[in-house]
């Protein structure tokens, strides 16, 4: 299963409309071993093309390298389909070297709608698995503040106004 | 001579599971014949059967692509960093 925040998804869907005939490209980077994607980072698609996308060898060692420093994975690697549904194609399944991410392929091929699927690409074989959106803005250890007269269980003094 | 040769994580399992290993070698070309020598199979995901660097997989000399540095003639010396990473690419078809 991919777990991925609201904002970071609307930001890929952004990206590919954005490119749109073209496909679009990008990875999104968190902490090793955490499975959490956490840095979106859109990449330029050098084939420029509205069936075939690449990410540039020097961008990709940059990206690359940052990630090692940061002590970072590829969490998800993405990529668009802008005229067929958002399912891995043949080169697509063959062609993935990272076999710890989560290939999430958006399809923009309906310009009222925007397709979001994700899989697990290992050995040239695609397995799908379900996408859970969280909306990080809803942040369940939140203090909530609460105005006398309703009901928390207790009134934390030390909280300040505003928080 | 040494040369250090950064593994990715798809080729680690030619080399053990080790992210970086040493090899020696002139050109690229030697250095991938000499790595293969203590990691069979690494040079064969890295080198075509018509003797060409695969098309999808990105070697790099010092940061700077070998595609710009003469490919499998690339010149090494001794003390340089080798980076090699899958290319990432697909398409529709």
């Amino acid at each position: 299963m991919l777990t991925i925040g609201r904002d970071i998804l609307d930001a890929i869907i952004a990206h590919a409309r954005r490119d749109h005939p073209d496909e679009a490209c990008g990875v999104v980077a968190g902490p090793i071993d955490s499975d959490r994607p956490e840095r979106h980072i859109p990449m330029d698609n050098i084939e420029r093309s509205s069936t075939f996308y690449r990410f540039d060898a020097a961008e990709q060692l940059r990206v690359w390298r940052e990630m090692d420093d940061r002590d970072e994975e590829p969490v998800v690697i993405y990529h668009s389909h802008t005229a067929t549904e958002a399912y891995p194609s043949r080169t697509d399944s063959s062609l993935a070297g990272e076999p710890r991410a989560h290939y999430l392929l958006v399809s923009t091929r309906d310009p009222d709608g925007t397709e979001v699927r994700s899989f697990r690409i290992v050995e040239g074989t695609a397995t799908e698995e379900p996408v859970r959106v969280v909306d990080a803005s809803v942040d369940p250890a939140a203090v909530t503040t609460y105005m006398f007269g309703q009901s928390p269980a207790a009134v934390d003094y030390e909280c300040p106004a505003g928080r | 001579m040494a040369i250090e040769v950064r593994i990715p994580t798809i080729l680690r399992q030619y080399t053990g599971g080790a992210k970086v290993v040493n090899g020696s070698g002139d050109t690229l070309a030697d250095l991938l014949a000499d790595l293969d020598a203590s990691h069979p199979g690494l040079r064969g995901r890295l080198v075509t059967e018509d003797g060409g660097l695969h098309r999808f997989v990105n070697i790099y000399v010092n940061d700077e692509d070998v595609r710009f540095l003469g490919a499998l003639d690339a010149k090494l010396n001794d003390g340089d960093s080798v980076t090699i990473l899958p290319a990432v690419a697909g398409g529709a078809a």
